[in-house]
C-alpha cells in the first residue's frame, strides 16, 4: 500500500512564483514600450531596446509567461481539488514547469534581437515553437491523466474550460506556426498573403478566446464560488455557456480583417458570429457575478473578492465592446487606432489580470500553508493601484483611439482630408503619457503583490509546511471510472 | 433532473468524451473559414507587376519583418473613401501573394505603407530612418541607425530564396545565382529602402478599378 496520498502543491507554488516574476517583467517592458511611444528617444538608438523589438516581449511576457504560468499553476491546483486526487505524473508536471520557463526565457531573449516570425502573438521562431508544442502536450497529458484518476465522478465545470484551453491552444499553435526553416534563426510560414492573414487572425483571435478567456474562465469557475463561499449560481447555465462559447469563438477571427482584401463573405461571417458571441460571454460573466448573491458583504472586507467582482464587470464590458467593434461600421473607425489597444487592455488588465490576481490571493495562502495572505492592507492597496491604473490606461486609450479615428476620416467641405497623419499623432501625445502613468500604477500594484507573496511564503521557504492529504470521498456505487483505492 | 441533463451527464462523467467533443466543436469554425480560402488561394494569381522579391528587396522585406515595422505600420489600404484618398488605391489580395508572413498589420502608430513606394526619395528615406524627427517633426518613430552599419550575407539570402522556392515562389536558378552580384556592397539600410520604394508601385489594379473615386 502506498502512504496517504497528498496534493502536489510544489509545482503549484513554482508556477505561483513564476507568475509573480513574469508579471513584473512583462509589465515593466510594457511601461518602457509605452514611454517610448511618448518619447521615442528612449530607445537610445539601440536595436534591442527599440519599441518594435520589445513589444513582442511585452505581449509574450504578460500573455504567455505571466498568464501562462498562472493558468498552469491554477489548473494543477483546481484539477486536484475538484477531483480529490493527486496530479498524475509528478515528474512530467515538474517538466512542464521548467519546460515552460525555458520557453519563456528563450522567446524573450531571442525576440528583441530580431529572431522572430513577426506573426503577432506567435513571434517565437520555429525551434521555440517545437519546444512549446512538446511542453503543451505534456501539460495536456498531466491534466487529462489527472482527470482520469479523479475520485469525484462529475468533472467540475472549471475543468471543462481548462480542457478546452489545452486542446484548442494546442491546435491553434500547431496550425498557425507551420513553417519551413531557412536556418536556426529564420523560417518562412507555409501560408502567404490572404491565407496567412486568415490563419494568423484565426489564431490571434482564438489565442484571446482560449488562452485569455477559456483558461481564465476555468479559474473563475473555481475560485469565485470558493471565495464567495456560495455554490455556483447556475450549473445548467454554465453548460450552455461553455458549449456556445467554445464553438462560436472560433468563427469570429475574421473581424480583425474588416474591409481588407479578405473575401467579403468571411468578413460577414466573422461579424455575425462576433455578435452572437456576446451571449455566452455575458452568460459566463452573469453566472460569476450572481454567484456572489448572499455574499456581497465580502466586498467590504476581502480584496480578493473585489478583484474577482471587478474582473467580471470588465469581462462583461470588454466582451460587449468587442462585439460592437466587430460591427463593420464601428470597425471602420476603430480599426488601426488606439481604440484596439484600449479594448485589449480593458480585457487584459481588467478581466485577465484581475481574475488572476484575485485567484492568486485566494490560492496562495492555501498552497503556502498559511491561514491568510501576509497583509490584507497590502492587498487593498494593490486593488486600488490596479483599478486606478486600469482606468487611466483604458480611458486615455479610448480617447486616443476615437480621436485618431475621427481625424483620419475628417474631410473639409471640398472633400479634401482635413488632417495630416502627424496631426493625429500630435493630438494623442498627452494621452500616450497618461497611458504610461496608468501602466506605472498597475506595475507598482504588482510589486506590492510580490512583496506580499514573499512574506506569505516565509514558512514555505523554510520548508515548515506539510503536504495536504487528499480527502477520500464516500464511494459511489458503479462509479465510472472506478475510484482509486483509498490510500493509507 | 429534467430530461436533457442525462445526455450531458454522459459527457461530463467521461474525460475522454469531453475532450473529443471539445476538439470537434473548436475545429468547426476554422475548417469552415480557412478551408475555402486555402482552396481558392491557388486561384489568386499575382497582380500584374507583382513578382517574387528580387534579392535586395527580399533582404529588405526580411529586415522590415525583423525590425517589427508591422507593429506600427499597416500595409492594407481598406476599401473606404478616406483611406484611398490618403494612401491610394485599396489593397487587393493578389498584391500580397509573395508575403510570408503577410504584412497587413493591425495598428497604425504610423501611416499605412502599402503604396509608399516612390512617394519619397531614397535620400529622404535614409534621413528618416537615421533620425525620423529630422524630416518629420513630432514623429514618434524610433531611429534605426544600426541598419546603415549592417552588411548583407549573400549566401543567407540565397538560402532564403531556395526555401521560398520550395514553398512555391518561382525563383529560377539563374536568379539565385545572381544574388551575390545584386547584394554586393549593400547595407541593410539600402535593402530596406529598396523594399520600401517597391511597395505598391507597379501593382495598382487597373481597369475597372481606376474609376474608383479618389484613388489618386
Amino acid at each position: 500500500m502506498h502512504p496517504t496520498e497528498t496534493y502536489n502543491d510544489r509545482v503549484v507554488r513554482l508556477f505561483l512564483l513564476a507568475a509573480a516574476v513574469w508579471g513584473i517583467v512583462g509589465m515593466s517592458i510594457g511601461v518602457f514600450a509605452a514611454a517610448q511611444l511618448a518619447w521615442p528617444a528612449l530607445n537610445f538608438n539601440t536595436s534591442w531596446l527599440t519599441f518594435s523589438h520589445i513589444r513582442p516581449d511585452h505581449t509574450f511576457g504578460v500573455i504567455f509567461a505571466f498568464g501562462g504560468s498562472a493558468l498552469m499553476g491554477t489548473c494543477y491546483y483546481v484539477v486536484q481539488r475538484t477531483g480529490h486526487t493527486r496530479l498524475a505524473f509528478d515528474r512530467l508536471a515538474t517538466f512542464t514547469f521548467w519546460g515552460w520557463q525555458l520557453v519563456c526565457v528563450l522567446a524573450m531573449a531571442t525576440m528583441p534581437f530580431g529572431i522572430t516570425q513577426s506573426k503577432e502573438y506567435a513571434e517565437p521562431e520555429w525551434f521555440i515553437d517545437i519546444l512549446i508544442a512538446v511542453v503543451w502536450v505534456s501539460f495536456g497529458t498531466v491534466f487529462f491523466g489527472s482527470l482520469a484518476r479523479r475520485r469525484i465522478q462529475h468533472i467540475y465545470v472549471a475543468n471543462w474550460y481548462y480542457g478546452a484551453f489545452i486542446v484548442a491552444v494546442g491546435l491553434l499553435h500547431i496550425v498557425n506556426n507551420l513553417a519551413l526553416p531557412v536556418s536556426l534563426t529564420k523560417s518562412y510560414p507555409i501560408y502567404s498573403g490572404v491565407v496567412d492573414a486568415m490563419v494568423q487572425w484565426w489564431y490571434g483571435h482564438n489565442a484571446v478566446a482560449f488562452f485569455l478567456t477559456a483558461g481564465f474562465l476555468g479559474m473563475m469557475y473555481y475560485f469565485v464560488p470558493r471565495q464567495a463561499q456560495q455554490p455556483l449560481w447556475s450549473y445548467r447555465f454554465s453548460i450552455v455557456n461553455f458549449w456556445a462559447l467554445i464553438s462560436v469563438y472560433m468563427w469570429a477571427g475574421a473581424h480583425h480583417l474588416m474591409y481588407t482584401a479578405l473575401p467579403d463573405w468571411v468578413q460577414s461571417v466573422g461579424m455575425a458570429f462576433s455578435l452572437v458571441l456576446l451571449m455566452p460571454s455575458w452568460g459566463s460573466a452573469a453566472n460569476g457575478l450572481l454567484t456572489f448573491n448572499g455574499s456581497w458583504h465580502k466586498l467590504k472586507t476581502d480584496p480578493a473578492a473585489k478583484f474577482m467582482v471587478l474582473s467580471l464587470v470588465f469581462y462583461a464590458a470588454s466582451t460587449f465592446e468587442g462585439s460592437m467593434m466587430a460591427i463593420k461600421t464601428v470597425n471602420s473607425l476603430s480599426h488601426y487606432t488606439d481604440w484596439t489597444i484600449a479594448h485589449v487592455h480593458s480585457g487584459s488588465i481588467g478581466w485577465v489580470a484581475m481574475i488572476t490576481i484575485g485567484s492568486l490571493y485566494a490560492m496562495a495562502p492555501r498552497a503556502l500553508g498559511r491561514p491568510a495572505m501576509h497583509s490584507t492592507r497590502a492587498m487593498e492597496l494593490h486593488f486600488w493601484l490596479h483599478t486606478c491604473g486600469l482606468l487611466l490606461y483604458v480611458i486615455s486609450m479610448w480617447a486616443a483611439g476615437i480621436t485618431e479615428g475621427v481625424m483620419w476620416r475628417s474631410t473639409q467641405p471640398d472633400g479634401a482630408l482635413t488632417y495630416s497623419f502627424l496631426d493625429s499623432l500630435r493630438a494623442v501625445h498627452p494621452l500616450y503619457i497618461t497611458r504610461m502613468l496608468g501602466g506605472v500604477l498597475v506595475l507598482s500594484g504588482m510589486l506590492v503583490m510580490a512583496w506580499n507573496l514573499w512574506h506569505t511564503a516565509a514558512h514555505a521557504r523554510k520548508r515548515l509546511i506539510t503536504p495536504i492529504p487528499v480527502p477520500i470521498p464516500e464511494p459511489v456505487p458503479h462509479q465510472v471510472p472506478a475510484p482509486l483505492p483509498a490510500a493509507g | 433532473m429534467a430530461g436533457g441533463y442525462k445526455y450531458f451527464e454522459a459527457i461530463e462523467k467521461h474525460a475522454g468524451k469531453l475532450g473529443i467533443l471539445i476538439a470537434i466543436m473548436v475545429s468547426l469554425g476554422g475548417l469552415a473559414e480557412i478551408t475555402p480560402l486555402f482552396m481558392e488561394a491557388h486561384k489568386v494569381h499575382p497582380a500584374e507587376g507583382v513578382k517574387p522579391y528580387d534579392p535586395l528587396r527580399l533582404a529588405g522585406k526580411d529586415i522590415y519583418v525583423r525590425e517589427g515595422c508591422y507593429l506600427c505600420h499597416s500595409q492594407m489600404i481598406r476599401a473606404l473613401r478616406f483611406e484611398t484618398q490618403r494612401y491610394g488605391h485599396y489593397s487587393v489580395a493578389s498584391e500580397s501573394v509573395y508575403d510570408r508572413p503577410f504584412q497587413w498589420g493591425s495598428k497604425r502608430t504610423g501611416p499605412d505603407l502599402a503604396r509608399v513606394g516612390g512617394k519619397y526619395s531614397d535620400t529622404w528615406q535614409r534621413l528618416h530612418l537615421m533620425d525620423p524627427r529630422a524630416v518629420a517633426p513630432d514623429s514618434n518613430m524610433p531611429a534605426f541607425p544600426w541598419l546603415a552599419r549592417e552588411t548583407i550575407d549573400a549566401a543567407d539570402i540565397q538560402a532564403r530564396m531556395r526555401t521560398l522556392r520550395r514553398l512555391g515562389d518561382p525563383y529560377s536558378d539563374a536568379e539565385i545565382a545572381a544574388a551575390p552580384e545584386a547584394l554586393k556592397g549593400k547595407t541593410a539600410m539600402d535593402a530596406l529602402i529598396a523594399y520600401l520604394q517597391g511597395l505598391g508601385v507597379d501593382n495598382e489594379p487597373h481597369a475597372p478599378a481606376t474609376a474608383q473615386a479618389g484613388a489618386r
